[in-house]
This record gives C-alpha cells, structure tokens and sequence, in this order.
C-alpha cells in the first residue's frame, strides 16, 4: 500500500558496509542520537553504589571504590535496534571482568538493573572476556589514526579494540559522562543492540535462568545480536 | 460525527499536496487532498508517513490548521536538523503525494456553539455540547501558544470565526520575532473584528520600532496581566514545546485556574 | 525535565490503531500509585527502542509499545484501568 514520496530520501544512510563493520539493516549517523525511555536520573555520586548481587551476599562499591578500580580506554562500533551505528566511539570503564572476579559465583546469566527502573538481560558470557564495561566517560569518536597496540581486529564480527593504559589507581581527569547519555556510568556490552547497554546501570543480579528484562519482555529479541539481526522475538 | 467515531478503524491515506502557502521564512502550510475525507474537528492532528525509493519510511505528527468543513491543511515549521519538515517546506509541491492517517485526537479539540443551537451546552469540557439538559457554559476560552504551538489553536480560531461563535477569546502567543509569527495579518485582521477576540503577541528576541506587544517570555506575570482571571473560569488551551507547555500550565494554576481547565498538547523537536 | 517528553497526544494515531478506538480523551488509573487522568496527559517517551507512557505523578511505567515491521506488542498491566467513553 506504501508508495514512495518523490524526492524524500530521509537522513543521509550510508549502508554500504563500510569494510564489514555496519550490520545487516543498519546505518550511520553523525552526532550521538539520546534514547530515552523515562525521566533522567540524577543520582548524587555520595550516593551512587554498584553492587553485584548473587550467592554469597552481595559484593557493592561506592563511586570513590569504583573509580579506584583499574580502568581501560575502549575504540568501539556501536549499534542500535533503531537503526542507527556509529563507530570507532570512544570510551573509558571498568571492565565487567574486572568486577565480576569479586564474586565467587558463576551463575550462567545477568540482569543489569539501573537508577529509573530499567533491566536488561545478559548471558555471562556476553560481558566476560573483555565484552563488557561499566564505562563513567565518553570520549568521543576517535580520528583515523592507527592505534598502536594491535591488540584488535576488524572482522565482520568485530572485537573492540582495546587500547590499554596502565592501571589506574586514581580517579582521571576529564568530563565525566552526561547524566543524559547515562551517567554517571553506564553499561557498555558493544557486539549487542545497544539497548543492552543499559544507561544509570546500578548492578548485576546474577541468576541461573536468562530472565528477559525491560525491553526483552515486550518484543525485543533476548540476546539482541546485530550481526545476526536479532532485533525481535522470534528472529 | 464525522471522521471522529470512537469506533473506527484508522489507516493510512493518500493525500495529495493542493496547495502551498508560505507562512514564514521557516514555515510553510500544505493544504491537502485525501479521498473520502469524512472531516475533522478543530485541534485535531494528522500522522505524515513519507516513503524513500529504498523503502525507508520517517513519520511524523502535524496539527490541522484548518477549521472543520475546509479540507485538512497542515502548517508545518523546517527544523534545522529535521528530517521530514526540510522536505515538507522546502521540497513537496502541488501534485506531489505521501500518506497521512488521521484526523487524530478527542481530547485536545473544541467545538464551538453554534449561533442558533445548543442554548443548553454539558459543561464537561471546552465548548463542548451535548446532553439534553445542562449547564449553559458560557465560560471564555483561553489559549496560550508557544511558536508552532499556535497551529492547532489557530483550527480553534478559525472555526470561533466561521461558526460566528461569540466565546469570550483570548489568545497569548509567544515566538521569536515579528517575521516567525505565523498567520499574524489573519490574526490582526481577526482581532479587530471586534466579536470577542484579543490576541496578545510577545516576541523573545526582538523588540522591532514601534512595537506595542510584549517582549518576553509567557510567565506568570504576563498571563496575570492579559489572561482571563481565574473567576472566569475559562477553558485553557495550552500548545507548544513541553517546557513551554509545563511553565505556563503550572503559571496559570499557581493564578488560582483549575487544573481540570486546563488542557495540553506537547510538541515534540525532532522535525 | 527531559525534552525528550511529550504527551498521549503524540501517539494518538498510535493508540487509535492499536485499540481501534480514540484513547486520547479515555481516562488511565495509574495501577502504582491511583492517579487517574486522561491518556493525553500522560507522560510519553517516544525517543526510546519503543514507546513509554509514564503516570505524570509518579513515573511508574503505564504501557509499553514496541513496533516491528510485521507486529506490535503493547503493554498495559501499569494501567489498573481504562475508561474509554463511547
């Protein structure tokens, strides 16, 4: 019943797959487009824990402990369910690895749970292994030098690029992320749909069942692939 | 009542552009063509949906302007970064066509009184006949636009005129400067008719020679000084930007108006 | 407040073809907190993966709308009741 408008063509859409980093369906954009889903939180830092909940009791730190942690700085594609990817986004975290080793449980799931309400689900294995960050900073789109670590790949189903800095001890300099772009920190599992990059993230509760969350329980595949296309149920 | 059935399904049409009318440097209106119409009622919008040549589709809402009885026409602002208002402004011309669905909405829309009947009107809502029995509801009627906030009390306005309704009007419209006011000379010629209508216009970034109007922005003492007081107990439209919307609903109520008076629509800005 | 909100009225053609029916004027009890209020003064997020409707009082979630090319789900379990006027 469609028919085209003449001479609408929308947005620019670079869809060309740009040496196989844009997934099937996707598309650049310039600028960082905020989705929101309800009001912006603004939790005060004196009062902002994350906390890992599972056997054992749950293991919390505050914003000055969490800051203390060793941190990374990330180059990475990112991809949304509405369409949009934006490469070679810049951040710097803490890696999911790094505050999961805490927890002396290996329950097989996740569910990320944030300031506002929102949840969303993960496999385990989607945020170990360098997958995954609570990230307090966004850095921008990096330029087009070449990094040197080499530590990355540019496959079709892409790595994050890693650039490694020396373990940091003490909180850097820098603006810290905006509280609409999901700061203090958000969540940040790249090789997902972004949705599963859940902004205000507050914690994990490790569970044995994959439990779908806020988005996942109304229509939104549970694992959210971008390579696989995995935007809705039944997909 | 015609194309406003509670139960009805609601699909998409072809509307074909009829006209074109230029309203301001960044505002422009498109009067409509869509088959079998069944017609609209003041304060109504439609849903745009235009379709590229790879099938991407972008859609957006637009507010009628146009009073019930004249075919729908849309006033639409070009947002800097917008998506479809660029080409609903700068690109769509007479023939050209895309779909819509509508009209749309039951809650943010008057009717008026028309001059020989409804003596009796159900004070339920604004201008709102019905009933057998009732209230005569001679209440006045307010409304408060911020810039492309106008357009869909500017339906209110225009059936207020064709209806030869005599409700107490007052319009407060804000925009940025003299040339962003949309419809001005229609609204000065329609104020001076002298039927009950003052329009009260304040600008926020310029205060051209000889300017008499306001210059600033709809606070609460501008509304203290040229709203209907709360013992009028008037109907309240209030259309624009959600800040827009929420300052001056929250004015008004902090005025002594009730809350249940007041009725919203907020705009969004992605164009 | 968030610029990314508006009101029922923004997915009245929405919620029309969702029901079959005009919701903008049906009135919502909030299921969380009791507030009751017409669909077209809630609280809608439209800039998300999906479409959110938020009671005005207290925030909670109302409905929950998500559009695939072939489907739509819709959420309605924040809302305790809808009052749609015939």
């Amino acid at each position: 019943m469609s028919f085209p408008t003449r001479g609408f063509h929308g947005r620019r859409r670079e869809s060309g797959d740009a040496a196989g980093r844009i997934p099937p369906g996707q598309h650049l954009v310039d600028g960082f487009p905020v989705l929101s889903a309800g009001p912006t939180p603004h939790t005060p830092l004196a009062d902002w824990t994350f906390s890992i909940r599972g056997g054992g009791g749950p293991v919390t730190w505050t914003w000055e402990e969490f800051r203390a942690l060793p941190t990374t700085t990330v180059t990475v594609d990112i991809h949304c369910v509405t369409k949009w990817s934006k490469l070679d986004t810049v951040w710097e975290g803490v890696s999911v690895d790094t505050l999961l080793e805490t927890v002396d449980d290996d329950s097989p799931y996740l569910l990320a749970f944030c300031d506002g309400g929102y949840t969303t689900n993960l496999a385990r294995e989607d945020v170990s292994d360098g997958k995954a960050w609570v990230a307090y900073a966004y850095r921008g789109v990096a330029g087009s030098s070449t990094d040197s670590t080499g530590h990355f790949g540019r496959t079709p189903r892409q790595s994050p690029r890693v650039l490694e800095t020396a373990p940091q001890a003490v909180p850097q300099d820098g603006e810290p992320l905006e509280d609409e772009h999901g700061g203090p920190a958000r969540l940040l599992v790249p090789h997902l749909y972004f949705w599963k990059s859940a902004k205000w993230v507050r914690g994990f509760e490790l569970r044995d069942e994959d439990e779908p969350g806020f988005w996942e329980s109304n229509g939104y595949h549970i694992r959210g692939d971008p390579w696989l296309e995995q935007r809705y149920w039944g997909d | 009542m015609a194309g406003t059935a509670v139960l009805g399904r609601l699909t998409w049409e072809a509307a074909e552009v009829a006209d074109v009318v230029d309203e301001t440097p960044r505002v422009r209106s498109l009067v409509l063509d869509v088959s079998g119409w069944a017609g609209h009622r003041a304060g109504q919008h439609l849903d745009v949906r235009l379709t590229a040549e790879d099938g991407y589709q972008a859609q957006r809402s637009y507010s009628i302007a146009s009073p019930p009885g004249e075919p729908p026409t849309i006033t639409v602002e070009r947002l800097e970064d917008g998506e479809v208002s660029p080409y609903l402004v700068g690109e769509a011309r007479t023939g050209d066509r895309f779909e819509i669905r509508g009209p749309i909405g039951g809650w943010f829309v008057w009717k008026a009184r028309s001059a020989s009947s409804a003596q009796r009107t159900r004070g339920g809502g604004p201008g709102e006949p019905g009933g057998s029995t009732g209230e005569y509801d001679a209440a006045p009627l307010l409304l408060v636009a911020g810039c492309s906030g106008i357009v869909p009390l500017m339906a209110m306005i225009r059936l207020r005129a064709s209806a030869v309704d005599a409700t107490p009007s007052l319009l407060v419209y804000v925009s940025r400067t003299l040339e962003d006011v949309i419809y001005r000379e229609e609204l000065d010629e329609l104020a001076q008719r002298g039927d009950g209508l003052e329009a009260f216009l304040t600008l926020t970034r310029e205060k051209p020679a000889g300017w008499s109007g306001y210059t600033r922005r709809v606070d609460r003492a501008l509304l203290d000084e040229t709203a209907w007081p709360p013992t009028q107990r008037p109907h309240v439209f209030i259309c624009g930007s959600t800040g827009f919307v929420e300052a001056a609903a929250s004015a008004l109520v902090d005025l002594g108006h009730d809350p249940a008076r007041i009725k919203t629509e907020r705009f969004g800005a992605t164009g | 407040m968030s610029e990314a909100r508006l009101d029922g009225n923004a997915i009245g053609g929405l919620l029309h073809t969702v029901f079959g029916a005009e919701m903008t004027a049906a009135v919502g009890v909030c299921g969380t907190c009791g507030a009751a209020g017409a669909v077209a003064e809630l609280h809608v997020y439209v800039r998300a993966p999906g479409v959110v409707v938020r009671c005005p009082k207290c925030e909670s979630v109302l409905m929950r709308v998500v559009e695939s090319p072939d489907r739509t789900w819709i959420d309605f379990s924040g809302l305790r009741t809808l009052e749609i006027r015939r």
